[in-house]
This record gives structure tokens, sequence and C-alpha cells, in this order.
């Protein structure tokens, strides 16, 4: 079987069909936010492979390092945000960190 | 692209270089003082300063006449971005003197450091966002925007609802710019190019549309439109607004709508325009009805923001929801999709800028003095604070557009545009939503001042700070209900960009 870019596009969206899955019925923040990983990566995947196939230059796989850099730094941003929640709140799950309401 | 092009490009982007070396002062200010905090503050506002001179030195950069297709890189400067730096700037600076009295920001002192560091990595972020013209730019100067947002949204770490506003904000944040990405991926991947010029004459080709292209704007819209709090991704307002110090709040309300706006404008201008007809309408391309989607958008905004409005007891919360009607507003201005939209968009900043951080200000300070932001609380103020309760009135009354404060101007040239463009049955909603949201503006001033207070409350004085910078944001308020012509010749004058 020769793998295409067909087949490249199709793993991204199930990865991002995951990763929108993941956000909106995990209850836990931290299983929140591998879905928004999923999602990074499923963009990823596109730009590598649009970047082969297409025979556009390297555009695509810069934007890949850049986004991989990005989620990096957001997942540092993001586990820290969760670990004053955990110190504060005492849980992680998102529906209980929920005080201000009308 | 040679080396000395290279050193040659960098003159455009002089304030965003004076932005990044101020970083760097602060950090290290930050460790050769070591306690001593106080001159964190001052470093900043002289930063900002030096960065405005250059800021004005791009009014004067002419917007190329003729389609320069393919010529410009990344980064784009022109009067339309000046205009929005400007504000962006100025919110800084208001902001920066407003923490210096904020007791929120004032607790954390030993961390005023990475404060104001995580401030200018705000300002570089929506410098960025505002002049690029390249997708990938957009998407890094997003995420250099929020990353520092996202903090600063929990910066006093042991409150409840700052730990929780921040991890509402990261979450939604995170969320709505990982769609974009996706988006951004789609387009790249149909055209094979991310600068907005380049797509603009990939776009002319007749082969151009149909459900992927369809479905790749709206995921980038997502991004946009969280930025700005457009109504199907404003979710994380309410309760970001409420939950981060209220220096933060005004600061997002301000200047982080104003880079989204900036970047939205000049995203739909730039990419989807075939031509501009004698007259300033913009003719886009047959590819998305842009004009219905965003008038869509914004009357779903402006009626939700106005209508959760009306039950809201937190200042703050009711500011937020208020925030997200006057975004819709805002994206009417764009709807009509002419220049005179975009001046009455550019006015109508220009004033919300000074009447929101006004606002703010002004529940910041009475949340000092009496610890609550309720407006249950605010019963009697109107006697025992006379100079803070007039302030917010004039605030309210601005912000709901009612003369001679500037607000009513700013609607007025909304309407006027709007009129213009034939689109009558859209201005009368608009009209019907400032009705609205009069009630809501009045409630908060029933209460201060018809309302008698349950406990007597001693007369309370006003620092002689304060008391400047409420007179500093009290006058354009004034000035600008009465005399607007200097404001609106600088928005016609700002309305060129790049390439238009």
């Amino acid at each position: 079987m020769n793998v295409g870019l067909n087949h490249f596009l199709i793993v991204s969206t199930i990865l991002f069909s995951f990763g929108i899955f993941g956000i909106v019925t995990r209850k836990n923040a931290v299983m929140v936010l591998m879905g928004i990983e999923l999602i990074l990566n499923a963009a990823n995947i596109n730009f590598v492979a649009f970047a082969r196939y297409g025979s556009f230059g390297y555009n695509g796989q810069v934007m890949a390092l850049f986004v991989i850099v990005l989620a990096a730094a957001e997942a540092a941003i993001a586990l820290a945000i969760l670990l004053n929640i955990y110190k504060t709140f005492t849980t992680v799950n998102v529906d209980e960190i929920d005080r201000m309401k009308e | 692209m040679n080396f000395q092009s290279l050193i040659n490009s960098l003159q455009y982007i002089k304030p965003e270089i004076v932005i990044a070396v101020v970083i760097v002062l602060v950090v290290t200010t930050d460790l050769i003082m070591g306690k001593n905090k106080s001159l964190l503050p001052w470093i900043s506002i002289a930063g900002l300063i030096v960065a405005s001179f250059f800021v004005i030195e791009q009014f004067s950069f002419k917007a190329v006449s003729s389609n320069a297709n393919g010529s410009i890189g990344m980064i784009t400067a022109d009067p339309f971005g000046a205009f929005f730096k400007i504000i962006v700037i100025v919110s800084s600076i208001i902001i920066v003197f407003f923490s210096l009295s904020s007791n929120e920001i004032k607790e954390a002192f030993e961390r005023h450091g990475e404060y104001y560091t995580l401030i200018f990595g705000m300002i570089l972020g929506m410098f960025f966002m505002i002049s690029s013209a390249d997708l990938i730019l957009i998407y890094l100067s997003i995420e250099l925007l929020s990353l520092s947002s996202y903090i600063l949204a929990g910066f006093t770490k042991h409150s409840l609802r700052n730990s929780e506003a921040s991890l509402k904000y990261i979450i939604y944040g995170g969320a709505s710019s990982g769609i974009m990405l996706f988006g951004i991926s789609i387009i790249y991947g149909l055209t094979g190019t991310t600068n907005l010029y380049l797509l603009n004459s990939f776009f002319h080709l007749p082969q151009f549309g149909g459900f992927i292209f369809w479905l790749a704007c709206i995921l980038i819209f997502a991004g946009i439109g969280f930025k700005i709090s457009a109504a199907p991704f404003h979710f994380w307002t309410p309760d970001v607004y409420e939950g981060a110090p209220i220096t933060i709040t005004a600061y997002l309300s301000i200047a982080s709508k104003a880079a989204g706006f900036a970047l939205l404008i000049r995203f739909i201008k730039v990419t989807f325009i075939d031509s501009v007809d004698a007259s300033g309408y913009w003719q886009l391309l047959n590819l998305i009805d842009w004009k219905s989607f965003l008038i869509l958008i914004s009357i779903l905004t402006m009626t939700l923001g106005n209508f959760a409005a009306l039950w809201q007891s937190n200042m703050k919360r009711l500011l937020a929801y208020s925030s997200i009607a006057h975004a819709g507003y805002l994206l009417l201005g764009l709807a009509v999709l002419s220049d005179q939209g975009l001046i009455a968009i550019l006015i109508y900043f220009a004033i919300y800028a000074f009447m929101n951080l006004g606002a703010f200000f002004v529940v910041m300070i009475i949340a000092n003095k009496i610890g609550s932001e309720e407006i249950d609380d605010y019963k009697g103020l109107g006697y025992s604070m006379p100079f803070l309760s007039f302030s917010i009135a004039v605030f309210l009354i601005s912000l709901t557009g009612i003369p001679p404060t500037a607000g009513f101007i700013a609607k007025l040239y909304l309407f006027i545009a709007l009129v213009d463009a034939k689109m009558i049955a859209v201005a009368v909603i608009a009209l019907l939503n400032t009705v609205v949201s009069l009630y809501y503006y009045i409630k908060v001033l029933k209460n201060m001042y018809l309302v008698r207070p349950e406990k007597e409350m001693p007369a309370v004085l006003v620092s002689p700070a304060a008391f400047a910078m409420l007179i500093v944001l009290l006058v354009p308020i004034f000035l600008f209900g009465i005399y607007f012509t200097p404001l609106v010749n600088l928005a016609k004058s700002s309305i060129g960009l790049m390439g238009f």
C-alpha cells in the first residue's frame, strides 16, 4: 500500500475529532489539556503532510516546529496553573471549579 | 533576501524592538534591585512613551496604492496599524497607573517584576497581531498575547477567583487557538502559502470555494472571535473578567480586544478583497458571504451581551457582558464593509478605551475602599463618595451612548455608517439594544443615588493620584463629546491598510 496525502489527512482529522471530543466530555482538567494537545498535533500533521506532498517549500515544516515549541510553552503554563488550582481547590475536576455563576 | 535588506527592514519594527528591549530591562532591573520594585512602573512608562514616538512615525508610512502582491513579507507598517498601536500604548500606560493604586496588585509586591514583564509580553504580542500579514505570525502573536494573559489572569495566586479565571481562560483559549491552527493548516494545504496578500491573489482564481474552504475560514474566525469575545465564542468572558485582577480585566477588555479587531479587519480586508469602489465600499470576493455572517454574529453578540447583563449583580461581571455587547456594535461597523464603517470602528475604539477603562478604574477604587464589587453594596455611595459616583455615572452614561458624552459620538458615527449602507433594519436592532443597555447601566446609578444605604457610611476621600487619573479619563469623555473633529480627522487619515 502506498501511503499518500489522504492517509495523513484522515489521521489528522481523527486526531482533531478526538481532541474536540476530549475537551467537551472530559471532567479532569489534565485530560482536557491533552485534548488541546491532540488538536495542535492534528494541525501539525496537516502542515507537514501538505508541505511534503504539495511541494510548497519549507513553510509548513517551519510552522510545525513553531507549534511544537508553543505547545510545550502552553503545556508548561497550563500545568503550573493546574498545580495552583489543585492547591486552592484540592481538585482538578473542571465541573467543580465553578464558584462564579450568575 | 540578503543581509542588507534584512537590516534595512528592521526600521519597520522599531516599536516592537523597543517593547522587547523593555522586557529585558524590566527583568534585569528586577534582578538587580532586589526588594526595591518601585522603579519598575516608571521604566515601563518610559518604554511605552519611547515606543509611542516610533508608532507615531508609522502614521506617515504610505500604504501602497497599487496592489503590491508578493512583495510584502510577514509584517506591515501602516497608519491603520499605528492607530491601534496607539490605543494599545495609551491603555497600557493607564493600566500601569491603575496597578500603582490597586490593592490586589500591591499585595503581590514581591512578584511585580513578573507582572510588568508579562504585561510587556502582552504588548509585544498585540503589536505583532496588529501588524501581521501572515497566518504563521498571526498564530504566533495570538499565542504570545494569550500565554502572558493566562498567567496574569491568575496573578494573585491565593485567591480562588483568580485561579479559576486563569484555568478557564487557558482551557477555552488553548482550545480556540488550536481550532484556529487547524483552520490555518487547511488553508495552507489548499493554497500552499500563508501570506495574506498571496492568499488574496490565489482566491482570485476561479476554482476556489467549496465546503472545506468555508470550514477553514470559520475555524480561523473562531480563533479571532475568541479574542474579541464574539457571540458563540464568548463563554470565557464573564468568568475571566470577574475572576481576574481588575487591572487585567480592564486591560483585556480594551487592548486585547483592540488587537483582535485589528487582526480581524486586516484578515478580512486583505485576504478577501476584490476591489474598493469610489464611495469606499469594499467589494469582497464571492467566496464567503462575510457580510451576512458578520451581521448575524454581531446581532447575536450584542443581544446576548445586553440581555445577560440585565440580571448581573457583580459589577465586573456586568461590565464583562457590556463589553461583549460593545464587541457586537464594533462588529457591526465591520459588517458594513466600507471605509466609512472602518472610520466608525476607529472612532468607537478610541472613545470606548477611555470610557471602559474609566468604569473599571472607579470599580477598582470602590473595591479598594469597601471591599466589594456587588451592585447591592453600592447603595448610597452617591452620598459618601460623591466624586467617584459622579465619575462612574459619566462613564456608564457614555457607555450607553447618551449625549453630551463621547459615547454618543461613537454610536452616532456607527449608525451613520449603517444607514448610509442602507442597513436600516440592522441599525434599528442595534438601537433597540442600546435601549436595553440603558436599563442595566441606570440600575447601578439608581442604587448609588436613590437607594438609602442600610448603614450609615462615612464620607471617603479620593487620593490625589486617583483623582488626577479620573480627571485624565473624564476629560476626553466630555471633550470628544463636544469637540470631536480632531478624532474624526485622525480616524479618517488612518484607514490606510498596507496594499490598499
